[in-house]
């Protein structure tokens, strides 16, 4: 068989520089976005986001107009979160969504390739394990990301056409923010569901597991932390308003592990200018408070601890499947 | 022959346990750059584990594996950088084109994309996967996988190639074919390659070396027809001469043939004569029987082949194979 020298020979190889991780990003997120299931993702956002647009843009003129609302004259954010109730606003959407998201492009993250015979064989190619996990990861969150940057700019941009009203500095800033955390609380879940997936040799199990999670936070959780709570809690008629105040600080501190109260937390912030605090206020605490906006900086500040548990969460998950994958064997 | 040159995978005392089984056992291999060395075992023998350990993929518990003059465990990347591998259930991502599949292995050993795009193509002519280049590979039968992998080892322009049961699950047709394209790729490159298999027909006749694994222990290597010889001194020959009809004083032929140089055992069954002997004296025990007026109609001399080679070493292990089963329990485990 003639053969033209096909084989480039090695030293021209070992002269060009190599970007391994670039190619396997690269050909993750050509597979994400080729894939059945991320069409149906994208779908589901967009009608999501499309309808509660929708929904706020018909009760927006109400919204603008009422003098009484210190958040008023932040029109954009008004788009964001303006609703009459038929459907929940966009970010409260997400946060059913967002966790569905991650957990749908990462639950067989490992464990497809391990069963298509595809992870030997790439593991046989000069790069490091580690280069793996690392476009497991990102390809998603990069995807994601444009995604949602994509939907807020179309939404920026349809406000601007529509209402003509020129957008604040510091609205950009605040939707910028929101997205960014949105990314934040996708990427918590995908990390949870790549160590799923590193875990549970079938993606079924993974999935299942991944989506056990999620429903646990969401439905569970907050009926479980009112059940743990409700046998120590005093009648409120009886202890001071000191104590009553602790006892809800209590209950919202353990609701705070969860990683959904985090996300409404920091998001509810920082697309409403004028809350303050996330906790009960007293009497006191409030006189001679102007009910009146914050400044994006401290809507941030104020959300800092929120979004540096959800990093940590995400860390932790990504830390731990580093760990274990390093390790696994990867015989089939 | 084979020049014998410094090795090129060197295994020094490697052993590897899952728990209490012992994978591989203290092997101790070389192999010299252009050769064709088989490694052959029964299923479970610890062929994969040491091929993995040999690119770094696992650990090993004690030894050493230096392939192309690098330590595997110590710095896999220079060692996968030369070696190219073919796992025993390769797979391709079954969404790709067979093009797009090798394109992504060639840009990972850092081939430009026009680069890896022409010599991807090349790669595709010369297994004979020209027509199929635009095809998604998940409608690859077993044989085209395979051919895809041998494509895939290629591309990297390895040193050395480690082909783990090249051959199994393609039809006899399809092994020739797979066999002589490996032959002759490692003629013309001076590839170095080593076969894992428990097929023993196929791999004999492309194999320069074998070397039997049997239980995590090497234990014989060496040319096939020097392990024939081996076997030969060790069991002796057999020859088996059947006599014509109506000759029934066979009493007559076992007195002459018992003076016989070398014999170790004589026996008669009906008109069919079975000697065994250190050396190979078949023609001589022929004109015995001839002098001595018997009418011989058949005269079958048993050559070793592999497989008697192979029957050997295997008979006693077939007790200890299920313990050895793929390491199969600890791996359920996790599942």
């Amino acid at each position: 068989m003639p053969m033209k020298n096909p084989m480039v020979s090695s030293k021209d190889i070992n002269k060009r520089p190599s970007f391994p991780m670039q190619v396997l990003v690269r050909k993750e997120i050509a597979a994400h976005i080729r894939s059945w299931r991320f069409i149906i993702l994208i779908l589901l956002i967009v009608l999501t986001f499309g309808a509660s647009l929708y929904v706020s843009s018909m009760g927006l003129k109400d919204a603008v107009s009422n003098m009484r609302d210190p958040d008023q004259s932040f029109l954009y954010l008004k788009l964001l979160t303006t609703t009459d109730n038929s459907i929940p606003p966009f970010h409260v959407f997400l946060n059913f969504l967002a966790p569905l998201l991650g957990i749908a492009l990462g639950f067989d993250a490992v464990n497809a390739e391990y069963n298509n015979g595809t992870l030997t064989r790439l593991l046989a190619q000069p790069i490091y394990r580690d280069n793996l996990l690392f476009a497991k990861f990102l390809a998603p969150l990069a995807v994601v990301g444009t995604l949602f940057v994509a939907l807020v700019m179309l939404m920026i941009g349809g406000g601007l056409l529509g209402t003509g009203v020129r957008i604040e500095p510091q609205e950009l800033l605040r939707i910028l923010g929101f997205t960014l955390i949105s990314v934040l609380y996708v990427a918590f879940w995908l990390s949870l569901s790549i160590l799923l997936s590193i875990r549970f040799r079938q993606p079924a199990t993974s999935a299942l597991t991944a989506i056990g999670i999620w429903l646990f936070f969401t439905v569970f959780f907050p009926i479980l932390v009112n059940l743990a709570i409700r046998p120590f809690l005093p009648n409120p008629n009886y202890i001071s308003e000191q104590e009553y105040i602790g006892y809800n600080e209590l209950i919202l501190n353990l609701l705070r592990l969860s990683p959904s109260q985090l996300y409404s937390d920091a998001t509810t912030t920082l697309l409403m200018p004028s809350v303050r605090s996330l906790g009960p206020i007293s009497m006191e605490q409030m006189v001679g408070a102007i009910p009146s906006p914050l400044s994006f900086r401290e809507s941030f500040l104020m959300v800092w601890p929120q979004v540096s548990g959800l990093s940590a969460a995400m860390m932790i998950c990504f830390a731990w499947s580093y760990y274990i994958f390093m390790r696994r064997e990867i015989r089939s | 022959m084979i020049i014998m040159k410094d090795p090129i995978i060197q295994l020094t005392g490697l052993t590897k346990s899952y728990g209490k089984v012992t994978a591989v056992d203290q092997l101790d291999l070389h192999i010299y750059p252009g050769e064709i060395f088989g490694l052959l075992g029964p299923n479970g023998a610890g062929k994969t584990t040491s091929i993995l350990m040999m690119l770094g993929l696992t650990e090993p518990a004690a030894g050493t594996a230096y392939v192309c003059g690098y330590n595997a465990t110590r710095n896999p990347i220079a060692v996968k950088r030369k070696v190219g591998y073919l796992p025993d259930n390769v797979g391709f991502y079954p969404d790709m084109t067979a093009l797009e599949n090798l394109c992504f292995i060639a840009r990972l050993n850092g081939l430009s994309e026009s680069d890896a795009q022409a010599s991807a193509k090349d790669m595709l002519h010369v297994v004979g996967l020209e027509k199929e280049m635009h095809k998604k590979t998940g409608a690859f039968s077993r044989g085209m996988k395979q051919r895809l992998g041998l494509a895939e080892v290629l591309i990297k322009a390895p040193e050395v190639a480690i082909l783990d049961e090249p051959t199994l699950g393609i039809d006899p047709k399809g092994v020739d074919e797979f066999l002589e394209l490996i032959k002759q790729l490692s003629r013309e490159h001076n590839l170095t390659v080593l076969l894992s298999s428990h097929h023993l027909h196929q791999v004999q006749r492309v194999c320069d070396r074998v070397g039997i694994f049997v239980g995590g222990k090497l234990l014989v290597e060496g040319s096939l027809e020097s392990l024939a010889h081996n076997l030969q001194q060790q069991k002796g020959i057999s020859t088996f001469i059947t006599l014509d009809h109506g000759q029934s004083d066979t009493k007559r032929f076992e007195e002459a043939l018992k003076t016989l140089p070398g014999l170790r055992n004589l026996t008669v069954n009906g008109l069919t004569i079975e000697l065994k002997t250190d050396s190979d004296t078949t023609a001589m025990a022929v004109r015995m029987l001839v002098n001595n007026g018997a009418d011989i109609v058949s005269v079958n001399r048993n050559d070793y082949q592999l497989d008697d080679i192979y029957n050997t070493y295997f008979e006693n292990s077939i007790t200890t194979d299920n313990a050895y089963e793929k390491s199969n329990g600890f791996f359920k485990r996790y599942q």
